[in-house]
């Protein structure tokens, strides 16, 4: 299970920076998400992979999964999101400043919009 | 009180400002001089117990961690500065006053002044090494300002930037040179430091140490060969140069010379380092210095060359070399102070300061002439005045060092001499230049006996020149015993003050001197072509050439790194964070930990190889879009698959809610944002990517692996499950550490999502791309709003509305809570818009989400003062329990208003950010906000 965990976080990691290195924005932003996931799911198994035992007290049980690195993860969930958002944002915006939506600092502007 | 001397001057900067604003000259002048006046008037109150040989000092810590206190102390060497600065401040001020003209801002000019004055008598009664190098700073940064006071000039700029440049650059070495002393003696405390001299010079860091805090020194103090800074400073006004170039801020290098004299001196680096500086500046500045045509240049090198006199005096270590140095810091302040003055006069009232013009200006000035004449023959040893005195004292010293024999050489005191004949050639050239030598030529206007206040100060210099030179025991005496005493840390060998003592070799050399330089000066014509064909070296050049091949290199640097694409940031970045990953690797250690391992089951195995699959088709089909959205969802919920397999039912809802609103998010940018069919980069370029991408998640794979197969510390997860409920009242750990435990930096995460939404609005206003595609044809309300979802929509926000007050409530025991509350009411609210008319919704929703995220984060921020209110610590939780039929048994806590905040935040920004968008949707399709 746990090598399984491993390279699942490893691909989604692979994925998320080869997208980050595409030259446009909304790569960038996939890329971002992807890299997301893999965070997450490493802060998470970080706390070790625990089955069926979630950290709610009183359900008859006397050990818990970790609750640390889940409080953690559930902020960067959101904080994630804000990321994503803002990211979008500024490519709308730098789409609008510049003509373009490259990021490989070469000044090159798209075709015009279809009528 | 010590505290206040400083205090006063940096504090008091302000008040010129205000008065310069509003109240014209007089006041600010009034307001300056008393603010120098308390600061002198204290070190006077506390001077008779220095006198009596106490050091006074005050302790106030400020990071006592890093060893950092405000600790001052007042003894004679503090003392004594601290009356230069002080006194010469005063007549500066008033010379100031009449020197500027009525154009110049006398309040500024006066803030800059009192800030240079605070930094300067903060750092002479410094007692901790890292306060007197951050008042050190303080000089150097106050001096720059002072030295562009025109800044409309480029001579003012560039000799401003230049000083700055050289000063700053020895800051750095002196601030290391400290840390390492500091680190040697064991404490930044000079109290302590000035004790640990024999460890200090036995340590094997002494030479480095030594090294770089003379360097400090030296730059400060504009010894060779850092000293080309000083002559370009003079493109300050006057006033600046009497007081910082001759009495204060040069001196501070000499000063910290003789601060730590008693750690660093009396070895034979010392001797060296120190002595052969001082010598070396001594005679190649004398030289240089009579081949200066302007006036100011050749006061400039003069000061220079003193200082390396003082610097040589302190470099022979003896206790009489000591005195002889101190002694002369004085003497050079007060009559350089009034060269300066009198180079000022002259200066402001013909409009020139080049000695081939000035001529026999004494018919027109003959009392400024006269003062000028008295402290230049001070200047150049003449009997009778306060610098002979000194002078003799270091011939006397550079004998004695001869016939002591040793390494000193007898070459020692023919140097001096030559030095001094030098030195009284230029005194010559001043006198006889500028006040006789014929008529002026071609002067912009002739000079008139300047308004008497601009001379007072002047005359009060010029009679303290004579006063000690004349009865020097009585005078300067006592001040000169203290303060050399604390300089070498012990009691004097006996010395006499007086201006006769029979006739003897320094006698002799004074009068060789004397002669030397006035047949010096009566061949000048001669050295003058010498010197035109073999001109002393500028380093002006050197140092601009320096600074430029520095610019250029930076911006070399800066261009190939920074050229603008993110690409190259975001794999130079990886790249390096892969670098440091192998390097900590390559230290060894085991990557399997021992911690037994579960079997894989079938289920966890599909999910994986769907998460397998759906990541590769993203990866793959990233260019197309739509399908790499849907595809990009697939990814998002077996991760949510994977946080209910491993117990974290909240991560699950929360992502699960985030995925839908990630979604929207993007299909609403897709339509401004143009498609790419084409690969856009090469395949070289795809192959390195893609090489660096493995080599990133093989690393985050090992790192992972590593993790798991080793067993984890409970302790921080079992302090939490043991407390959650006695301490926070709540069930749910997670929501519990979230509102309670950690419900500072849940404030913190709160504050990002609100910043994010309100940049979001800032970047999107004014400012919207055109869509890639328009809607291609008219279509129908029915078609756009399809009549299902828009009847559907209505109770589904009902219901949707309950399900989130629901999950809000039990949040405190059961999965939930305000962060996916706030997610799902902002979905069923997403949905209305979705569903109906964007302006139709608007109206009937009528809900200003900026206000809501703003009122969500002012709750939560309530509900921690409230507690603080209490007097428990900020954002401290109380909860009671209550019963409610259907939802049952759920708590009234205060952080149940934390929670409600977190959620109202959620709510507002999320809403924010899809309206953001959608809005822009809407006004394409005729709707005005």
């Amino acid at each position: 299970m746990e090598a399984l965990i491993a390279g699942v976080i490893g691909l989604l990691t692979t994925a998320g920076v080869y997208l980050l290195l595409r030259g446009h924005t909304f790569s960038v932003a996939l890329g971002l998400a992807l890299l997301s996931y893999a965070v997450n799911l490493f802060l998470l198994a970080m706390g070790r992979l625990t089955l069926n035992r979630p950290p709610i007290l009183g359900s008859g049980q006397t050990d818990y999964a970790d609750p640390v690195p889940q409080a953690l993860v559930l902020t960067a969930i959101v904080i994630g999101f804000a990321m994503t958002a803002f990211l979008i944002a500024l490519a709308l915006r730098t789409r609008y400043e510049t003509g373009s939506d490259q990021v490989d600092g070469v000044e090159t502007t798209d075709p015009a919009p279809d009528p | 009180m010590l505290l206040f001397i400083a205090l006063i001057p940096l504090l008091g900067a302000l008040l010129p400002l205000w008065a310069g604003g509003r109240r014209g000259r007089d006041v600010s002048v009034w307001t300056t001089a008393a603010v120098t006046a308390a600061s002198l008037a204290l070190l006077l109150w506390l001077s008779p117990v220095v006198f009596d040989g106490v050091v006074l000092q005050a302790n106030w810590p400020w990071l006592p961690q890093l060893g950092l206190n405000f600790t001052f102390r007042l003894d004679g060497l503090a003392l004594l500065f601290g009356l230069l600065i002080t006194g010469i401040g005063l007549l500066v001020i008033l010379y100031a006053r009449y020197y500027l003209a009525e154009r110049d801002d006398l309040g500024r000019f006066y803030a800059l002044l009192l800030l240079f004055m605070g930094a300067m008598l903060g750092m002479v009664l410094a007692d901790n090494l890292l306060l007197l190098l951050l008042f050190w700073e303080l000089t150097s940064l106050s001096s720059f300002l002072l030295i562009g006071y025109w800044h409309s000039r480029a001579d003012a700029r560039q000799g401003a930037r230049m000083a700055l440049t050289v000063t700053a650059a020895g800051g750095l070495a002196l601030l290391a040179g400290f840390l390492l002393l500091g680190h040697i003696a064991g404490s930044f405390e000079l109290s302590t430091v000035l004790a640990a001299g024999e460890t200090v010079k036995n340590h094997p860091g002494y030479p480095v140490m030594l090294m770089l805090i003379l360097l400090g020194a030296f730059t400060k103090s504009a010894q060779f060969p850092f000293h080309f800074w000083l002559p370009h400073a003079m493109a300050a006004p006057t006033p600046v140069s009497a007081y910082l170039h001759s009495a204060t801020m040069v001196k501070a290098g000499v000063f910290l010379l003789a601060r730590l004299f008693p750690v660093l001196a009396d070895t034979d680096l010392w001797f060296y380092l120190v002595g052969g500086t001082g010598l070396i500046t001594l005679l190649f500045a004398a030289y240089a210095a009579l081949f200066q045509h302007d006036l100011k240049g050749l006061l400039a090198y003069s000061t220079i060359s003193h200082l390396g006199l003082i610097t040589l005096l302190l470099g022979l270590s003896t206790p009489l070399a000591v005195v002889a140095g101190v002694f002369h810091i004085i003497n050079h302040a007060v009559f350089k102070a009034s060269l300066f003055m009198a180079a000022g006069i002259i200066d402001h009232e013909t409009g020139c300061r080049d000695m081939r013009k000035l001529n026999g200006l004494f018919k027109y000035i003959p009392w400024t002439a006269t003062l000028a004449m008295t402290a230049a023959a001070a200047m150049a040893g003449v009997p009778l005045l306060n610098g002979f005195l000194s002078k003799e004292m270091f011939f006397a010293q550079t004998v004695y060092q001869a016939a002591a024999g040793g390494e000193v050489h007898w070459l020692l005191p023919l140097l001096a001499t030559v030095a001094g004949i030098f030195s009284v050639a230029y005194s010559a050239r001043f006198i006889h230049d500028v006040f006789f030598n014929g008529e002026p030529i071609n002067l912009p206007r002739l000079p008139h006996e300047p308004p008497p206040y601009l001379r007072a100060p002047v005359e009060v210099l010029v009679a303290i020149c004579l006063l000690v030179g004349i009865a020097p025991a009585y005078t300067v005496g006592p001040l000169l015993a203290i303060a050399a005493t604390s300089v070498v840390g012990g009691p004097l060998p006996p010395y006499s003050l007086a201006i006769w003592h029979g006739f003897n070799l320094p006698l002799l050399m004074s009068s060789l001197a004397l002669i030397g330089g006035a047949l010096m000066y009566w061949q000048r014509r001669r050295l003058f072509r010498l010197g035109d064909r073999y001109p002393p070296p500028d380093g002006k050049a050197l140092f601009e050439r320096g600074l430029n091949l520095g610019i250029a290199a930076t911006r070399r640097l800066t261009e190939g790194l920074e050229n603008g694409s993110l690409q190259r940031y975001l794999a130079l970045l990886i790249g390096v964070a892969l670098v440091a990953g192998v390097a900590g690797a390559w230290q060894g250690g085991e990557l399997t930990g021992d911690q037994p391992l579960p079997p894989v089951d079938l289920l966890s195995l599909l999910a994986a190889l769907l998460l397998v699959l759906t990541t590769g088709l993203t990866m793959l089909w990233h260019r197309q879009r739509l399908t790499a959205i849907i595809l990009l969802g697939g990814v998002g919920l077996i991760v949510v698959l994977a946080f209910i397999r491993f117990s974290s039912p909240d991560l699950a809802l929360t992502q699960l809610t985030v995925e839908v609103v990630t979604t929207v998010l993007l299909l609403l940018a897709l339509r401004y944002l143009p498609s790419d069919a084409l690969p856009e980069s090469m395949p070289s370029r795809r192959l390195r990517d893609a090489g660096l991408a493995i080599l990133a998640g093989i690393g985050v794979a090992a790192l992972t692996w590593g993790g798991l197969t080793r067993p984890l510390q409970p302790e921080l997860a079992e302090y939490f499950l043991a407390t959650s409920l006695p301490g926070g009242g709540g069930a749910n750990v997670v929501n519990v550490i979230l509102v309670d435990f950690r419900g500072f930096d849940t404030l913190g995460e709160a504050t990002v999502l609100v910043i994010a939404a309100l940049g979001i609005t800032a970047l999107l206003t004014g400012g919207f791309p055109l869509p890639i595609r328009s809607s291609p044809r008219v279509v129908s309300i029915e078609e756009r709003w399809p009549l299902l979802l828009r009847m559907g929509a209505r109770p589904l926000l009902a219901l949707t509305l309950l399900l989130a007050a629901y999950i809000f409530l039990r949040g405190h025991h059961l999965p939930g809570g305000g962060f996916i509350a706030g997610l799902m009411t902002a979905l069923a609210l997403a949905t209305q818009y979705l569903a109906g008319d964007f302006r139709w919704t608007t109206a009937q929703l009528n809900l200003d989400y900026q206000r809501l995220m703003g009122g969500g984060l002012a709750l939560i921020g309530f509900t921690g003062l409230v507690s603080a209110l209490f007097g428990y610590p900020f954002l401290t939780s109380a909860f009671t329990h209550a019963h409610l039929p259907i939802f049952g048994d759920f708590e009234i806590a205060s952080a149940m208003a934390f929670d409600l905040g977190v959620y109202l935040v959620v709510v507002g920004a999320v809403m924010r950010i899809l309206l953001e968008l959608g809005q822009a949707n809407a006004e394409e399709n005729g709707w005005k906000p």
